[in-house]
């Protein structure tokens, strides 16, 4: 068990620079107590990857990452025998018979461990994160599930590897692409919206902690303001410490007109979105 | 282990939440259980994200996991102990909380609101708790104006950010209506069957949400219920039109037709209108919390255009600028509809807040040709005019030309002259409707768009 209570959940987070909403610490707690895998989803940066590496920093475990992408396979994400040097070996030992030969090529010293496997072998303790699940395709599915569910794999050559020690697991997706219900059915479910003001001002005062607080106060509350226009994208977290970054840079001791409308494309990536926010925010005068 | 009492409970919100067609099977069950337990039952907050996590599987069934959570697990029993409220008073502390945005204090509000202004019956409460009672009889959206300028006196809105008080009032604002409907289902449902309730609590259709208190979804929820809302509407506008085409007595034709049976009128001849269709020009303000109202509006026209000669539609802030050829465009894109017209129209000059005065003027200066003696001309806003000229001869000009001119207010008709407004002295010139939801819009363009 790694947490002992929901604040300690969130007290040892943030040690580690992630400040988690009540609702992600609950869910981690959870996770770890009834040792399911947490499915997490939600807008792009809001820090679903960035939960599963401070778990990781927390545990003291090892991050072993499946990143997908469409065409990913059993491969690239459960093991893969490495041909070449199975022809190397071959080669060298001229005077075996095939069968002294097989059983030594198909050893541990020539399987190459992808994410899946990795992750159940071995007894130091690991966090899976398979990120951005809804890439990959709907057969790469059927093998995590499996995976998922008993927590061993089936090498044929080498029989069957089963954890000794079950990593944390942490699934995150965009909703690109509907997960199936028998996935979601294996899993706790996390949804990570965008944090409230009190939390996004704790945020930035952790990752730009030299911007002025009033200064952070206002581009919490612009950024807020912008979510709640009807725009093609609006900003998410990631966009609210850069755009922190950069009026730290540029030196900006509080908003006005013109700084808000040189620096907009930090949050902004749509033209179209650029000109509605200038409306709203009656940037136009300047 | 379990508290007594508590898997009971959970099987109940279980078997509501299957009511409204979550599949969850036994397995979640016992992991919720197991989340239960290992949770404790003093912290509500963490329980209520529990249970989401090993019930739910997507987000989608969040918002009907919340208020059905709300009614099994509840945050206290009974009224809040306090002396009945005094609607002022209540007021006053709502205004003061809004404006310091103390969620904590709004929920104890809530409670009390509900306590002191929903309950019908005798004695109190025997029929029930009503949220839509509370809300009418407190009237929260009446303390905008209150508390945004409380919020800038405080300096809460010195410098940029100062613009974006109003929006994030009226974000507050509907936190509360919310925190009050929760309110009243959960007292409702402590009298009757839970389960019941459980079933039967649902969100207000969206043809009911206020425009001006509407959120971004429920915009776009909104949306989606054009094309059958026009489609309606053209039903019952072309049984008016046959009903006003069968129109008169047309007398010479009458007594022509007569001769045949020896000058007794027999069969009376009915005047047959022209059928020329009418021609229609909206007026619409789309700044700031209008828009909701004004896209919508410009939406549902524009789905009925084939029913008139000839639709333009203008959109100002405080500039007019003609939006028609934006409009046909957006019937392939509503959600664009309201960026197109922000991005390629000119509607402000040096400021963002509304002109009426100003545009009235240059609508009827520049655009007076768009309206005749067969044009009837429908202005949405609120008119509120940042204090500035109404203008009303460039209003009078407009009315002097059309056949009609309609001016629909998507404010309550009681906040009509308070602050800034000033509905009045337009509604003294032009025909001044509220026209606060969809279902009013309906029905209002059912009755009075011509045909
Ligand atoms: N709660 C948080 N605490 C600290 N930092 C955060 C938090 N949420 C987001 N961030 C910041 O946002 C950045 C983006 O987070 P991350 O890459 O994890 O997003 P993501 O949800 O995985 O997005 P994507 O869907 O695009 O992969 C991080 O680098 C981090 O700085
Ligand atoms: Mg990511």
């Amino acid at each position: 068990m790694l947490f002992h209570s929901v604040d300690d959940v969130s007290a040892r987070l943030a040690g580690t620079g992630y400040l988690a909403s009540r609702a992600v610490a609950t869910t981690v707690f959870l996770a770890d107590r009834l040792g399911k895998p947490l499915l997490v989803e939600g807008p792009a940066g809001v820090g679903k990857t960035e939960l599963a590496k401070a778990v990781a920093e927390v545990a003291g475990a090892r991050l072993v990452r499946l990143q997908c992408y469409e065409g990913v396979d059993e491969s690239r994400a459960l093991y893969e025998w490495n041909h070449a040097k199975q022809l190397l070996r071959i080669s060298a030992g001229r005077d075996e018979t095939w069968d002294e030969a097989r059983t030594d090529i198909f050893g541990e010293e020539f399987l190459l461990p992808r994410p899946l496997l990795t992750a159940i072998r071995g007894d130091d303790p690991k966090v899976l994160l398979i990120d951005e699940t809804d890439k990959a395709d709907v057969e790469v599915e059927g093998l995590l599930l499996e995976v998922l569910s008993d927590f061993q794999v089936t090498v044929p050559e080498l029989g069957t590897v089963t954890a000794t020690r079950r990593p944390f697991v942490v699934l995150t997706s965009n909703a690109s692409r509907e997960l199936s219900e028998a996935l979601r059915r294996r899993c706790l479910f996390l949804h990570i919206g965008f944090p409230d003001e009190e939390l996004e001002r704790a945020i930035v005062r952790l990752k730009v902690p030299d911007l002025d607080a009033a200064l952070t106060a206002s581009v919490v509350r612009v950024v807020g303001a912008l979510r709640a226009m009807e725009l093609r994208k609006v900003p998410s977290v990631a966009e609210t410490v850069d755009w922190a970054r950069t009026l730290l840079a540029l030196g900006a001791g509080t908003l006005d007109e013109t700084v808000v409308k040189d620096t907009l494309g930090v949050l902004l990536k749509h033209q179209d979105d650029v000109l509605r926010a200038s409306a709203k925010l009656d940037l136009d005068a300047v | 282990m379990t508290a007594p009492g508590v898997a009971e409970r959970l099987t109940s919100l279980v078997g509501a939440l299957r009511a409204h067609g979550m599949r969850i099977g036994t397995g979640e069950t016992v992991d919720a259980a197991h989340a239960v337990d290992a949770l404790g039952l003093a912290d509500r907050e963490a329980l209520r994200e529990g249970l989401a996590a090993t019930l739910l599987h997507s987000q989608v069934q969040r918002p009907v996991f919340d208020p059905v959570f709300d009614l099994y697990f509840p945050a206290s029993v009974g009224g809040p102990r306090t002396a009945p409220a005094d609607r002022d008073e209540l007021r006053d502390r709502l205004a003061a909380a809004l404006a310091d945005d103390d969620t904590a204090l709004l929920g104890r509000l809530a409670a009390e609101a509900v306590d002191g202004f929903g309950a019908y019956g005798s004695p109190s409460g025997a029929d029930g708790w009503s949220s839509y009672q509370t809300l009418d009889r407190l009237r929260p959206q009446t303390l905008f104006a209150r508390v945004r300028d409380d919020v800038r006196a405080r300096g809460g809105g010195a410098g940029f950010d100062g613009r974006l008080v109003g929006d994030e009032v009226r974000r507050r604002i509907a936190h509360f209506r919310a925190l009050v409907a929760t309110e009243a289902r959960r007292r409702v449902a402590e009298r009757r069957d839970r389960d019941e309730i459980a079933r039967r609590a649902v969100a207000p259709t969206p043809d009911r949400v206020d425009f001006l208190y509407a959120g971004k979804a429920q915009l776009a929820e909104l949306r989606r219920t054009v094309q059958p809302l026009a489609r309606k509407l053209a039903t019952r506008l072309a049984a008016r039109r046959r009903r006003a085409a069968r129109g008169s007595i047309d007398l010479r034709r009458t007594l022509r037709a007569s001769l045949s049976t020896g000058g007794v009128p027999v069969r009376p001849v009915l005047r047959r209108r022209r059928p020329v269709r009418p021609e229609l020009v909206l007026l619409c303000d789309v700044s700031g919390s209008v828009s909701g109202f004004s896209d919508f509006t410009m939406l549902l026209v524009q789905a009925l255009h084939d029913q008139f000669s000839k639709v333009r539609v203008f959109a100002f802030v405080n500039r007019v600028d003609e939006v028609t050829g934006l409009l046909v465009r957006g019937a392939a894109d509503p959600e664009g509809l309201g960026a197109r017209i922000d991005a390629e129209a000119a509607l402000t000059s040096h400021h963002g807040s509304s002109d009426y005065g100003a545009a009235l003027g240059e609508f009827a200066l520049r655009y007076g040709g768009a309206v005749g003696p067969r044009t009837t001309v429908f202005v949405l806003g609120d008119a509120r005019t940042n204090h500035g000229d109404p203008n009303l001869p460039a209003l009078r000009e407009i009315t002097g030309r059309a056949r009609r001119v309609h001016w629909l207010n998507p404010e309550p008709r009681d906040l009509w002259g308070t602050g800034d407004s000033v509905a009045p002295d337009y509604a003294a010139i032009a025909e001044m409707r509220e026209c606060r939801n969809a279902r009013q819009l309906g029905a209002l363009v059912s009755r009075l768009l011509p045909v």
